[in-house]
């Protein structure tokens, strides 16, 4: 049966825990948009071949499963020499999945900003540079900050995923808790509580930003 | 690097990925089914009922797969439900995708216009037939292009039940990798493999979506 003081109990080591949950999901989200960010402007580019890349990267990182990744690039950095401990792994691999998804988002709020902001921009004689860093940017950036919340619900989600690779934040450590208590139900679902309570927080977050920046 | 061995694993690997598709098409169409039902009954049922549904899916989208296959498949044992990995992981994803879908189905009945719904009404329709020939048909096709896509999520999301011990493509690769010690040939090839799959029924989906709403939406390119 489900035992309320055994449940309680595992908050304790997970809560713990959850700090390399937010360390990796938000680390990942901040890599990832730096990636994201540059292959977007690859991919907004006039070469095509800047383009060719930027699309392939985005193909292939939203086409192939994280678990996959993470297993690629785990078993990658040992063989061309590169020895990083697995939180760096971890961090990079989530950062470079998540700046596929994140450049499709400023990718999209661009193509969704009127012509007509950049061509009024040119037409009062703004340099390029000044129409993208006054005009495009600003907007898009606005636009787009309840997806980026929404991304990185979908991360810390997606971080239970590197306890694969042996770091222990909230998955691993209920995987450990559970063994050794030998109740997995009442530790699962107290870790399935303390993500929950991450996201609503995030998602609670990305609803008061929509509403303060409604265009 | 040395991909030979992929020839002598070659059988093994294929049941492994008839159980991806398998387990990718049943759950898909579990939750699909489970999602319809859950956007049909949050639509008519009483508030309170409604409520309930709606923690169901905050609880389910705010969670990790992983953690609910934990909680069902190493958890399910103590309250009496024991499952073998394959029915646990099925179960497991037409838990996870229904909610998706049924905020899906939701916004693609939200789209069909009031006044269809309304004459319907008006020309003394039943209500449940009004749901079997204006609600369904017209919320289906404008959903269409989102239940592609997040089809598409979900085979993705299949690898993981490879953590449980099902025994798909994902699972059959690590068993292989770890009997040959030829891990990164051997994720290497599948992340090739599983790219090449998602672009394809990507491809598919689109054409699928374009034959569908053909005769709806003629400015779309």
């Amino acid at each position: 049966m489900f035992s309320i003081p055994v449940f309680l109990q595992a908050f304790e080591p997970l809560i713990w825990a959850a700090r390399y949950t937010l360390l990796i999901s938000g680390l990942g989200i901040a890599l990832g948009l730096v990636i994201g960010t540059l292959i977007c402007a690859a991919r907004l580019s006039p070469y095509a071949a800047l383009r060719g890349f930027a699309a392939v990267w985005v193909s292939f990182l939203r086409g192939v499963p994280l678990l996959v990744q993470l297993l690629v690039f785990y078993y990658t950095l040992p063989v061309i020499g590169i020895d990083v401990p697995a939180i760096v792994a971890a961090v990079v691999t989530v950062g470079i999945c998540a700046s596929a998804y994140i450049s499709e988002i400023w990718r999209g709020a661009i193509a969704a900003l009127p012509k007509g902001q950049a061509e009024a921009a040119a037409a009062i004689g703004m340099a390029p540079h000044h129409i993208w860093g006054r005009v495009i940017l600003p907007q898009a950036v606005t636009m787009s900050l309840p997806a980026l919340i929404n991304e990185l619900i979908l991360l810390v989600k997606a971080s239970s995923l590197v306890s694969v690779v042996g770091i222990l934040e909230i998955t691993r450590a209920s995987q450990a808790q559970a063994a050794t208590t030998f109740r997995p139900l009442e530790v699962y679902i107290a870790a399935a509580c303390i993500y929950l309570a991450i996201n609503l927080c995030l998602s609670a977050l990305g609803r008061y930003l929509e509403h303060r920046t409604a265009i | 690097m040395d991909f030979g061995i992929l020839q002598q694993y070659g059988p093994m690997l294929l049941r492994g990925f008839g159980n991806t598709v398998l387990c990718w098409a049943l759950g898909t169409i579990f939750a699909m089914a489970l999602g319809l039902l859950i956007a049909l009954v949050q639509r008519y049922a009483a508030r309170w009922v409604r409520w309930i549904i709606q923690a169901y899916i905050e609880i389910i989208r705010g969670t990790p797969f992983l953690v609910q296959l934990f909680v069902l498949y190493y958890g399910g044992p103590l309250i009496g439900l024991r499952l073998d990995a394959v029915p646990a992981g099925l179960l497991g994803l037409t838990i996870y995708g229904s909610p998706y879908f049924a905020e899906i189905f939701r916004s693609g009945f939200r789209a069909v216009p009031v006044g269809q719904i309304e004459a319907a009404r008006a020309i003394g329709m039943a209500e449940l037939t009004i749901v079997r020939r204006i609600l369904l048909p017209l919320g289906l096709v404008s959903a269409l292009p989102a239940l592609v896509n997040f089809s598409i999520i979900l085979t993705k999301e299949t690898v993981i039940l490879s953590i449980i011990t099902v025994p798909e493509l994902m699972y059959q690769v690590q068993r292989m990798s770890t009997e040959t010690f030829r891990y990164l040939e051997a994720n290497l090839v599948l992340a090739l493999f599983f790219w090449a799959l998602v672009e394809t029924i990507s491809r598919l989906g689109r054409r699928l979506e374009r034959r569908i709403t053909r005769h709806l939406l003629t400015e779309r390119t």
